[in-house]
């Protein structure tokens, strides 16, 4: 069982919670949570959330939601989840898409939308450990106001030379920005990713299009397909691995 | 019942018996794997079949096809709590391309085009419960969803349903997979929830 100790809103439509969890095990950057809502009169649903947050010892983890219009879960927990309020949550879950502050690779995280989530959870880890293996972030969204943790992510990468973030804008740009909107291309990739022959892990987490068209140019490029970790989720909410 | 949620009200529930606990209806089709989608050319395509005592036995895409077809209709639940009724294949069943084969395995281990494996007992494949399918919904299998042919075996959670399928391994002992070997249950029942390993 958890407890919602605190929310922060990241973006119009997202918002982190945080929840206390005696007991919590400790997890993998990349791994997710199972959430079960249960109604006054017995009804219960689950879903999977990624867990945003770095393992941290103090029994507390993140998640970000995402409200999806006219779902069933995350609406309620974006808004109408309070804090003190109970929830049952299973996990850490998964054991594929993770990132092991062990390996030495260089990584490429591509990110689309909400997809960003577990992504962080790497680069706070990261950070964390005080690991010092090159990350680059693409992180492609609809819009300027859209981008989730815009703030920390400035902040990490003034810091942190080992930390570079690249954004793509799908529908409309920052004002001055040098490219019209558009979606990720090969250039991109090419650009801000690392080559293949650095042999880098790649994660790439978003919803299904994305993630497909993300993974066909990583292939393209020439990566090894078995380098390339994909999580996809669909319009039902977001999901991890499966089947 | 588990602790409630407070506020929680949910939807409407349809009270449909053939959706198995934790699980939620959808009327897409959402796409899960691990990694990118491979594209198989149809002239590369080969499926085999090993056993535990060396025998092989392989198809090349014309003769797959050239197999008795079956059409079945199913209900399928994917692990991440989705669940879709009524989906309609077109395929092989597994049974057929087993039939000729000599091998005393009580397991097998699937094997896919990109390295994904799956592992199930061999009766779970047996008996009109597994096909090996190339049609989805009246066309041909999209590679997202594991074309050029997949594995269908609706009894259990979709990830066995094996995407980009190119063989069976029969073996004489059960052999974790690949999401079997990351935690995710051996079997992996709908009905007996079966997600996680310990379930």
């Amino acid at each position: 069982m958890a407890r919602l100790a605190a929310v922060r809103d990241e973006t119009p439509t997202a918002r982190t919670l945080v929840l206390d969890v005696p007991d919590w095990p400790g997890h993998l950057a990349g791994q997710h949570v199972d959430v079960r809502l249960t109604a006054a009169d017995g009804y219960s649903t689950q879903r999977s959330f990624s867990i945003a947050s770095a393992p941290s010892g103090d029994g507390q983890v993140e998640l970000t939601v995402q409200r999806v219009a006219g779902g069933e879960v995350s609406p309620y927990l974006a808004d109408v989840f309070a804090v003190d309020d109970p929830v049952e949550l299973r996990g850490p879950v998964g054991g594929w898409f993770v990132w092991r502050p062990e390996d030495p690779s260089p990584v490429v995280l591509v990110a689309g939308g909400s997809g960003i989530v577990p992504l962080m959870a790497m680069i706070r880890t990261r950070a964390g450990v005080g690991s010092r293996v090159p990350f680059r972030l693409v992180y492609s969204v609809r819009a300027p106001e859209d981008v989730i943790y815009a703030d920390e992510l400035r902040r990490r990468t003034r810091d942190d030379r080992g930390l570079d973030v690249a954004y793509v804008y799908s529908r409309q740009t920052p004002e001055g920005w040098p490219r019209p909107p558009g979606r990720i291309g090969l250039a991109t990739l090419a650009e801000h990713g690392w080559p293949p022959d650095f042999a880098p892990a790649c994660f790439v987490c978003g919803p299904t299009a994305f993630v497909e068209t993300a993974a066909d140019i990583l292939v393209a490029q020439g990566h090894e397909p078995r380098r390339i970790k994909t999580e996809r989720f669909g319009p039902t909410g977001p999901v991890a691995s499966g089947g | 019942m588990g602790i409630v949620t407070p506020g929680f009200t949910g939807r409407p529930r349809p009270s449909d018996t053939r959706l198995p606990p934790g699980q939620y209806l959808t009327e897409d089709f959402p796409v899960l794997s691990a990694g990118p989608t491979p594209r198989i050319p149809l002239d590369d395509w080969r499926f085999t079949v090993t056993t535990e005592l060396g025998g092989r036995r392989e198809w090349s895409w014309a003769e797959f096809r050239a197999l008795g077809d079956e059409a079945p209709t199913v209900d399928i639940h994917c692990v991440t709590k989705w669940s879709k009724l009524e989906t309609t294949w077109r395929g092989v069943p597994v049974e057929a391309m087993l039939e000729d084969i000599e091998s005393a395995a009580d397991y097998a281990l699937v094997h896919s085009y990109g390295g994904y494996t799956t592992n199930l007992p061999l009766e779970d494949l047996l008996g009109g419960q597994a096909w090996i399918v190339h049609e989805y919904d009246g066309a041909p299998l999209a590679p997202e969803h594991g074309g050029p042919a997949r594995l269908l075996v609706p009894h259990l959670y979709f990830w066995k349903s094996a995407k980009w399928v190119r063989g069976i391994q029969l073996l004489l002992e059960d052999e974790p997979g690949f999401w079997e070997t990351a935690g995710y249950h051996d079997y992996g029942d709908p009905w007996r929830e079966q997600r996680y390993q310990g379930d």
